[in-house]
């Protein structure tokens, strides 16, 4: 860049800095109808190879249900995507242009990816709507944290999520206080609160009673669209529920995918019948 | 927004009305002939003073152990240092009133040997720059210490560790004659304070109410801070650290930004209780005292801002009790109480407060 140039930039009252624009869900460039690609990643632990040559694509939009028995690396992909885990090689891609392997956990959640983590973590000490609002997307610096208040919309979307999780009775009581499916819930609310562009969903229905998992599917299926939804589940009768009407389901094995398509394709998948019940 | 919070904040009302009446009360009894049954002593004014300028040093540990999580063991280096930047001024305004009478050097420079000041000790004869020196010196460390420990995510008792070691660190430092911040003796026969004599009852009435003072306005921005998003913010990350970032937000730079406030805080306390105590040493650096400041807060109860007041003060007026009166109990007193209150008062003495209320 010419000395000229610079100046002709500090002197232009318009132009925008890379430093000033932020990373904003509705940036994303999803022109090829991919939101992320995970390419070739592998992670190892003192030599126990954790993700394996992991190659996933979600689709903007996709509901998109993984499944695999224990150990098959489903927790530290989330990990890797979520930036809690740095993978040894490999390329993690949100949308065509953020590269997810830059950026620390703030930084990714605030471009645009929630998630839940398998033990419900709410913040116990604060109420329902309080933990709703922590988690609304909004600017995180200090300075907005401090001085902020609920704007109209803003409470409006409170509000809504609020009745959509069935908490509009409980908002003032604290997090703490409620059952166990409750805070599942209150978890998903969270996520919508966010407002992420990628949902991230660990076991949602671990020790939920059959109405409760019934009116999860229901909530999850319904934010997909939106949103994309990735969902890691045991639960077969729940993974058939939600991947219903040919979603596709991906089977992880051993840090690798072994198979991918609908429900029925995948159940009748030979590799995957060994996976599971063994030879 | 702090009205709004003060509303439901009885125990702030409280606080705050006791510290009004105390600012306006005790000068009032003080001027009493001292025969009279009322009369308030000026030594007990003094001592008072003391009390409430540990309470705010009580507040600002609150601020960052019960809000926060982050259990500093470390919180009275920035209580000395604001009290070194008050007790430099303090020796500068001795001026040739020295044992040795030289106008230019304090009394441990010429002792010494040292034939002219050193650079840190320029600024000091200002009161504003010293008074600046006292938010600053301790803000600054606080900000340096906690970029380092935040960023690298040091918690827990990992932290509480190099914090002790921060204090313990600055103590040694103190202890030499080199350093320039008189030694072991550390600085003391202070004079005058902004021209009042020191040793006069209306400076040390002065003193008294500005102590209160600071109190009251110390409760009050940290009430602000933690009534708004930004408390909410630091209960998830005391409760949820991970949880907090995979929300989107810079814990470290939460962390960092209420650690400074509270040294901050912390140096203001240490600022006011030097004048009135009238010496700062290095034992002021001592593990030890940083430990019993996190006695205090949890005698009282965390996360309350005015349970640490309380628990500032009734262990401080024990210690003065037991010390004088059965000097060998006191530090069997002191570690019995924090196991008492550890085991059956989780929440302090003012959790017992609230809970009768609750169930009256």
């Amino acid at each position: 860049m010419t000395v000229a140039s610079v100046f002709e930039q500090i002197l232009d009252r318009d132009h925008v800095y890379p430093f000033m624009q932020r990373a904003r869900p509705h940036d994303i460039d999803v022109s090829h109808q991919v939101l992320l690609y995970l390419e070739g990643i592998s992670v190892s632990f003192d030599g126990f190879k954790a993700i394996n040559d992991l190659n996933l694509y979600i689709n903007d939009g996709e509901l998109r249900c993984i499944i695999g028995p224990n150990g098959a690396g489903k927790t530290t992909m989330m990990d890797i995507i979520t930036g809690k885990t740095r993978p040894d090689t490999g390329s993690a891609w949100f949308g065509q242009t953020i590269n997810l392997l830059d950026m620390d956990e703030p930084a990714i959640a605030q471009a645009g990816i929630g998630r839940k983590f398998q033990k419900p973590t709410v913040f116990e000490f604060l109420s329902v709507a309080e933990n709703l609002e922590l988690a609304m997307e909004d600017d995180r610096t200090l300075w907005t944290i401090l001085s902020s208040r609920l704007s109209g919309e803003q409470r409006d979307h409170l509000d809504q999520v609020l009745e959509m999780i069935g908490l509009a009775d409980q908002r003032l009581l604290h997090a703490g206080s409620l059952s166990h499916g409750q805070k599942q819930w209150l978890e998903i609310g969270m996520l919508m609160m966010q407002r992420p562009r990628l949902l991230l969903v660990d076991e949602p229905v671990a020790g939920m009673t059959h109405q409760e998992m019934d009116r999860t599917a229901e909530l999850l299926t319904s934010l997909a669209g939106q949103h994309s939804v990735v969902v890691v589940e045991h639960d077969m009768d729940f993974v058939r529920n939600l991947a219903a009407g040919g979603r596709t389901v991906t089977v992880l094995h051993q840090g690798s995918v072994l198979a991918e398509g609908t429900m029925d394709e995948v159940q009748n998948n030979q590799k995957v019948v060994e996976v599971y019940l063994g030879e | 927004m702090l009205m709004q919070a003060l509303r439901n904040d009885r125990g702030g009302q409280v606080l705050i009305g006791v510290l009004l009446v105390l600012m306006i009360a005790v000068p009032l009894l003080n001027q009493l002939p001292p025969g009279h049954a009322l009369h308030v002593p000026t030594y007990t004014v003094t001592l008072m003073g003391k009390y409430l300028t540990l309470a705010l040093l009580a507040v600002a540990v609150d601020l960052v152990w019960g809000y926060l999580g982050i259990l500093t063991l470390g919180h009275a280096a920035f209580f000395a240092l604001g009290g070194y930047a008050m007790g430099m001024y303090l020796m500068r305004q001795i001026g040739d009133r020295g044992v040795y009478g030289n106008p230019l050097l304090p009394d441990f420079m010429v002792f010494l040997n040292w034939d002219e000041l050193p650079w840190f000790w320029y600024g000091f004869d200002e009161f504003w720059f010293a008074a600046l020196m006292v938010l600053l010196i301790p803000g600054l460390l606080a900000f340096v210490f906690g970029a380092l420990a935040f960023r690298s995510r040091v918690s827990g008792v990992y932290l509480s560790i190099i914090t002790q070691a921060l204090t313990y660190a600055l103590m040694l430092a103190f202890y030499r004659n080199e350093m320039g911040f008189g030694g072991n003796n550390g600085l003391t026969d202070f004079k005058d304070i902004l021209g009042f004599d020191l040793q006069a009852d209306s400076t040390r009435l002065g003193l008294f109410i500005a102590s209160a003072l600071a109190l009251l306005l110390g409760y009050l921005l940290c009430r602000y801070l933690m009534a708004g998003r930004l408390g909410r913010v630091c209960v998830a990350v005391r409760d949820a650290e991970s949880r907090a970032r995979f929300l989107g937000y810079r814990v470290e730079n939460v962390k960092l930004g209420v650690f400074t406030v509270s040294a901050m805080l912390a140096g203001v306390a240490g600022a006011l209780y030097v004048p009135q105590v009238g010496i700062i040493n290095p034992n002021e650096f001592s593990p030890l005292n940083s430990i019993e400041v996190v006695v205090w807060v949890a005698v009282g109860g965390r996360a309350t801002l005015y349970g640490a007041v309380v628990g500032a003060l009734v262990i401080n007026y024990a210690k003065t009790y037991f010390t004088a009166e059965l000097p060998e109990i006191w530090l069997f007193a002191l570690g019995g109480l924090f196991v008492v209150v550890t085991l059956l008062l989780p929440r302090g003495i003012t959790g017992l407060l609230r809970r009768r209320e609750a169930s009256a």
